[in-house]
């Protein structure tokens, strides 16, 4: 109750917070009359109408790094803030399409420059405070804040100018852009809306990264989504529990989440998570590897095993195509000449046999890719980029037309030789952490013997393989992966780009160095002021037939979503975005209560 | 003379053992690196002499595998397609003991393969790999401990031989070697290499790396002969008679060193062996997709492997008999040194 007299110097809002108390909890406190409730307007969702109570434990790989989300950068702080704030419009990991969230509506003017958002009646964060206009506007200005540094900020910079805000009453706001924003009302999901109450202060005291973190205690911290922090155990574990404040229902018109506690274990690798889950320690894994899937399927163990379909990570190698004019050490220089060499790459694509990768990479439990838009993702994808057959006689014509040649090795096997009689002989650099993609290139490395090429895999530490890439850009070719972390294309603009930072085979451009990437170039930009859908994706699957041409990427494989989790839990539908399993933790609920706590 | 008959015993079963890894290429039916992707994981096939009428062949048979559908891992016995084991085929080309090219394999197959101790994920044949990696692995700690024994014959025999400060440096240096944390030294030396290490620059460096780390023990031991040694009547009568130091040490001295060094050799070497598994188990050995022992191993640190794919612990299972034989020799070399002193 203490919470609830530090809140009373507002009459209006304490009686509201006493109001949602009482319907929470205590049965004593009902007798208050109805009639002076603000008004709420909560959102009701469809789906499975499941019954209150029970705690979901799931496992992280990393403690999350922060809970704010305007400076959280790494995946498990994603994960946990995805769980505790919301924002104005959502994209649905289900069906992929917007729906409103916090806004009530928004309204896109004709000519593509203003939106005019109007928020739900009566929202509250999970501390009880109300939420008006004047929180998105300081959120809107601490994420445009260049001293903050926050990653959204990129996002929200159109046309080279940040969009601007401004509040018309306490429920509508109109944002205003100086171009068209080919992504529309998806500019605002993620970017959870800040409880200006509690960051204010440490804002214009400059220390906004010291609010949110893990240390916080949890009545310090809030957020609009349908968990709030309970507890925090270094090392072991980060409670939430529900937000009674919470603005969504079920059809019955229970107010959601389910749960009472959603629990995040730190369990660092992807086998002591199985391990984990199938000591009852854990109910649910998401993004499980295919040979786990397999091991866990085997059981006789009632799981529910889930594959969704391929996600939005794509695999590919590629090989180092960076103007290092003097810089290279000669041996680099000559192995350039062919990288750069487009009939090479095709050659290379030719006789990369994809099919294999999905059947012993992913147990078949994955998509064969030709282009960086896997087929999980069906908005975008198109379908006119050729699926070009394994072929090592294809692959040997084309090499043969740029110009090498053939000669028989010493034991019987034929070695090839470039157009100045030196042995093509490369190595190709994986993360040593990544046994998947030490596997591809182990594939790989066979496959190009049968062109005759010699190829070494190195396996490198993550973090000194990003440095080879980016920094010192010494190294021939390097399998990786990328994962979206939207659907839209707008998500890649920074591998695309010419000169973005993950345009991985040449980064950071100041001129695209070629006549494609410049044309790539032009189409990522005119694809991002466009507001058909229709139209986006013409330029969008140009971009695709392109790299597809040109192949910088050679594009291998996708895995599919795989989960497990125990069969008592109610509304699991697992989806090929990210979070793939709490997308719709408020929705989520434990079926068999009875024998859940028994298990416990 | 019951002390040689078990040396000998000892001698002749591990001189089998190391004939048949040497010939690898003749024992194994392919060639180690080659990739069958239609059977990935395949468990040990089973070797046949009567069919399913009940009829007896005198030529081994198996049945090939089949994919069950809708599986990546499990298989079917082909039953209508029985395939006889050829002995003496010649299919892949190899060099025998790594130098004389050959194609004669013990046995084989035409059209179907046999693998008769499985496949590992990339549908390579298991006992291929397991009879080539020995060939690295046991070259590896042949040579390790003979790069150790040679230095450590050197150094121990200087320091005992010369004694003063000589003994002084070279004992508290090999102090300091036993005190050196040599995993580590080795993680820290890789980072400072090329990237692209060729397959036998990494054999060599891990060979000389094993090898230089481990002097200091048997070191401290021939130093003690030695010391010992060099105060025998028949070492001083030799002095005596003007014998220069390098006569003294050679045809005197270090004969008497014999029998420690063989003991040391017979311990050293499945110890350099480990070593050698240990490093490539860490990714630090022979790069893949090569085959070493430790290389095969490093398949267990899945966790889907060591739950689904009991024939992947094989290579385990091979250097049994090896580690046997090598103690057994180090306790029979022991047993014929000792009586007649």
């Amino acid at each position: 109750m203490r919470n609830f007299k530090a809140s009373s110097k507002h009459p209006w809002l304490s009686l509201s917070v006493l109001l949602v108390m009482a319907c929470v909890a205590a049965p004593d406190l009902i007798a208050v009359p109805q009639s002076p409730v603000p008004q709420e307007d909560l959102l009701a969702l469809s789906g499975e109408i499941g019954h209150p109570g029970g705690r979901l434990v799931i496992s992280l790989r990393a403690e999350p790094k922060t809970l704010n989300p305007v400076l959280s950068v790494d995946a498990p702080s994603r994960e946990v803030i995805a769980a505790m704030q919301a924002d104005l419009v959502h994209i649905n990991r289900a069906t992929q399409l917007t729906e409103a969230a916090l806004a009530e509506s928004v309204k896109i003017s004709s000519d593509g420059l203003q939106y005019t958002v109007t928020l739900r009646r009566g929202l509250r964060f999970s501390d009880g405070q109300p939420l008006d206009a004047d929180d998105v506007m300081f959120t809107f200005h601490v994420y445009l804040d260049e001293n903050v540094h926050s990653p959204q900020r990129d996002l929200l910079i159109v046309g080279g100018k940040p969009i601007t805000v401004r509040k018309l009453d306490a429920r509508t706001l109109v944002f205003e852009f100086a171009k068209p924003y080919g992504v529309g009302e998806r500019v605002f999901d993620g970017l959870a809306i800040l409880p200006r109450h509690l960051l204010e202060k440490p804002y214009q005291e400059g220390k906004i990264e010291q609010i949110g973190t893990l240390s916080t205690p949890a009545n310090q911290w809030a957020g609009l989504g349908p968990f709030r922090l309970k507890e925090y155990v270094a090392g072991q574990r980060l409670v939430l529990e529900r937000n009674p404040y919470y603005w969504k229902t079920d059809t019955k018109g229970s107010r959601l989440p389910y749960l009472d506690e959603l629990v995040f274990l730190f369990v660092p690798s992807a086998d002591a998570q199985v391990l984990r889950f199938q000591s009852g320690d854990t109910d649910v894994i998401s993004g499980l590897g295919a040979e786990n899937f397999s091991v866990l399927s085997r059981q006789k163990e009632s799981y529910i095993l889930a594959d969704a379909g391929p996600g939005l990570e794509y695999n590919f190698l590629f090989f180092n195509l960076n103007d290092l004019s003097g810089r290279a050490a000669p041996d680099l220089a000559r192995k350039q000449k062919w990288f750069r060499e487009v009939r090479f790459r095709q050659a290379v694509s030719a006789a990369v046999d994809r099919e294999a990768i999905v059947r012993l990479v992913y147990q078949g439990r994955g998509a064969a890719l030709w282009g960086p838009v896997t087929p999980g993702n069906r908005r975008w994808v198109d379908a006119k980029v050729a699926h070009q057959p394994h072929s090592i006689d294809h692959a040997r014509q084309l090499l043969r037309e740029a110009g090498f040649k053939w000669a028989s090795g010493p034991s019987g096997d034929s070695a090839l030789l470039d157009a100045d009689g030196s042995p093509v002989e490369f190595s190709i650099l994986t993360s040593s952490s990544n046994a998947d993609r030490m596997k591809m290139a182990t594939l790989i490395q066979d496959d190009l013997k049968h062109l005759g090429m010699r190829v070494q895999v190195v396996p490198l530490e993550f973090r000194s393989l990003l440095d080879r890439i980016t920094q010192a850009k010494e190294y021939d070719a390097c399998v990786l992966g990328l994962v979206s972390f939207d659907a839209d294309p707008n998500s890649d603009m920074n591998v695309w780009l010419s000169s973005g930072g993950t345009h991985l085979w040449n980064p950071s451009q100041a001129h695209p160095a070629t006549a494609w990437e410049s044309e790539i170039d032009r189409l990522m930009e005119e694809q991002l002021t466009v507001t058909s859908y229709e139209q986006r994706k013409k330029l969008y699957d140009r971009v695709q037939e392109i790299l597809a041409e040109f192949q910088p990427m050679i594009f291998l494989a996708s895995p599919d979503i795989l989960v497990a989790a125990r069969n008592t839990i109610g509304n699991f539908h697992p989806a090929v975005l990210e979070p793939y399993v709490l997308w719709n933790v408020e929705q989520l609920y434990v079926r068999n209560r009875g024998k859940n706590s028994s298990g416990e | 003379m019951n002390e040689r008959r078990q040396l000998a015993k000892w001698l002749i079963g591990l001189g089998v053992l190391h004939g048949v890894i040497a010939c690898a290429g003749f024992f194994a039916p392919y060639d180690p690196l080659e990739q069958d992707r239609e059977h990935p994981y395949a468990p040990p096939m089973k070797l046949h002499l009567t069919d399913t009428q009940g009829h007896f062949h005198l030529r081994p048979f198996f049945y090939p595998f089949r994919m069950r559908e809708g599986s990546v891992d499990q298989y079917d016995e082909d039953i209508a397609r029985a395939t006889p084991l050829i002995f003496f085929s010649d299919r892949s080309a190899y060099r025998l003991l790594g130098l004389v090219p050959c194609r004669l394999h013990l046995f084989g197959t035409s059209g179907e393969r046999v693998f008769l101790v499985g496949t590992d994920g990339f549908g390579r044949d298991q006992l291929s790999r397991i009879l080539c990696g020995g060939q690295v692995s046991l070259l590896a700690g042949l040579l390790g401990a003979g790069i150790t024994l040679l230095f450590g014959l050197g150094i121990g025999a200087t320091a005992g031989y010369y004694g003063g400060w000589r003994d002084e440096v070279l004992m508290r240096l090999s102090e300091l070697f036993l005190a050196l944390p040599w995993l580590y030294l080795l993680l820290g030396l890789r980072a400072f290499l090329p990237l692209a290490v060729s397959p036998l620059e990494a054999f060599l460096l891990i060979v000389t790396v094993i090898g230089l780390v481990g002097w200091a023990r048997p070191a401290r031991l021939i130093r003690g002969v030695v010391l010992s040694v060099k105060e025998r009547d028949f070492v001083r009568a030799a002095r005596g008679f003007g014998a220069p130091d390098g006569y003294l040490l050679l045809r005197h001295i270090l004969p008497e060193t014999s029998s420690v060094l063989l003991t040391q050799a017979a311990i050293l070497v499945p110890q350099y062996v480990l070593a050698e598994m240990t490093l490539s188990f860490l990714g630090l050995g022979v790069p893949q997709p090569l085959a070493s022992w430790g290389n095969l191993l490093a398949n267990l640190q899945q966790y889907s492997v060591l739950v689904s794919y009991w024939w992947m612990y094989l290579p385990a299972v091979a250097m049994v008999p090896f580690f046997f034989g090598y103690f057994g020799l180090s306790s029979a070399l022991q047993e014929w040194a000792t009586p007649h002193k």
